[in-house]
């Protein structure tokens, strides 16, 4: 690691005000202190979020879950509030990783970082959910905007989720065996807003499929989902699998989601 | 530097450290408590597993500064005395181990594990707690075993 000074704000106000041009804030850190580690970034201070209890923590009401954007992503998959309104996301929290990662890795900091094969994007973006920021608050489909790309401005701070409580939702992908990042998932998600369906993984940042909105809005059945082809252009594709491999998971990822909930 | 205060292993530590001290050097350079191993430090081995306030962590993907105020338990804080702990006389019991360099990890993890979950633990959940977890040699099949049994000695 290149020399970097430490700063651990007691909250929001004082975070955003050590902000500087080579600053850089520490959630979880399960990707930012390797990438510290290997030289590939390099900051003037670390402003850890760790110490900050308005940034943690879990709610409910009848109509939504608000989550923390400090909170871990084994408090997700534990707590009985996202089971009770939404077991699709207490299910996609409860595959992230490993256990050791889900104890430290945070939803605020997998949101901002939106690695491509990140898991939370889906379940974000296929609940509607809105992310708050310490200025303004964002739809999470303009909040995603491309491969490690948000709308975060520079010293924007993510400090809350709010997931409408959908009527039904479920989560299904496809893992590298070693890292356990998705090599395709997707989020399904009977929604107020209507049917939705959100994959990562397998494109360059999270992407919803109209076709199966369309078709699932009609017929929520896995059957509906098999004419429905994903065209491989503009998809990932590396050592692991190719475009046109992911874009079958897809299909049979979704169709998977779909299953569980029928 | 940054000070900080960490109480490891049920005692008080302070140090003015460089922020870049990850938790696991802590450990190992400056309190010289070398049973938390650095396989990977990548993340990925799980060696260097121990409990931050009782959760399993990675300590070479933590700094120690974010430790601070909290506690640390490693392999060295498990056994009392010259009696072992259930899970590591478990895997004493089962061979669950051959070099041994990632034991202490998975004995971290185990407990930890155990420590996490209600009910009886199935072969199936033991072997997905074990995802952050590396071995070489083994197989695993003497570690799950190991951790099967140890659970059971742990709630006796």
């Amino acid at each position: 690691m290149y020399a970097f000074e430490y700063q651990r704000p007691a909250s929001v106000k004082d975070a955003v005000a050590l902000v500087g041009d080579e600053t850089v804030f520490l959630a979880g850190g399960q990707t930012l202190i390797p990438t510290l580690k290997q030289r590939l970034r390099q900051a003037s201070a670390v402003i850890d979020l760790g110490a900050i209890p308005e940034l943690r923590g879990i709610s409910a009401t009848a109509d939504a879950v608000t989550i923390g954007a400090m909170t871990r992503h084994a408090e997700v998959a534990a707590s009985p509030d996202v089971h009770a309104a939404i077991p699709g996301l207490a299910r996609l929290a409860g595959q992230i990783g490993d256990l050791q990662v889900r104890n430290s890795g945070t939803l605020g900091g997998s949101i901002a970082n939106n690695d491509p094969a990140a898991d939370y994007p889906a379940g974000l973006v296929a609940l509607n959910a809105v992310v708050h920021t310490n200025t303004r608050t964002l739809p999470s489909e303009e909040f995603f905007t491309g491969m490690f790309e948000t709308a975060l401005a520079p010293g924007e701070l993510v400090v809350k989720v709010v997931f409408p409580k959908p009527k039904r939702s479920a989560f299904a992908k496809f893992r590298n065996p070693a890292s356990r990042y998705a090599i395709a998932g997707v989020f399904i998600a009977d929604t107020a807003d209507g049917m939705r369906v959100a994959v990562i993984g397998a494109g360059p940042g999270v992407f919803r499929v109209p076709a199966m909105e369309a078709a699932l809005a009609k017929d929520f059945s896995a059957r509906v989902l098999a004419g429905i082809t994903i065209a491989a252009d503009g998809l990932n594709e590396d050592m692991h699998a190719t475009a046109a491999y992911r874009a079958h998971l897809v299909g049979v990822m979704a169709a998977k989601a779909v299953a569980s909930l029928t | 530097m940054t000070k900080v205060s960490i109480t490891v292993n049920g005692q008080a530590q302070t140090a003015d450290l460089d922020p870049r001290t990850l938790l696991v050097e802590f450990l190992r350079e400056h309190l010289r408590l070398t049973g938390t191993h650095v396989g990977c430090d990548t993340s990925q081995c799980g060696a260097c597993t121990v409990h931050l306030d009782g959760r399993a962590v990675k300590a070479c993907t933590l700094l120690a500064a974010q430790a601070d105020g909290k506690s640390v338990t490693t392999i060295e804080g498990l056994a009392r005395g010259d009696v072992l702990h259930p899970m590591q006389a478990a895997f004493r019991e089962h061979h669950g181990l051959q070099c041994g360099f990632c034991t202490p990890g998975m004995v971290m993890t185990a407990v930890a594990l155990v420590n996490g979950h209600e009910g009886p633990l199935s072969e199936h959940d033991i072997r997905e707690g074990l995802d952050g977890n590396l071995c070489r040699c083994t197989g695993y099949q003497n570690i799950v075993r190991a951790i099967a049994a140890g659970a059971v000695g742990m709630k006796a």
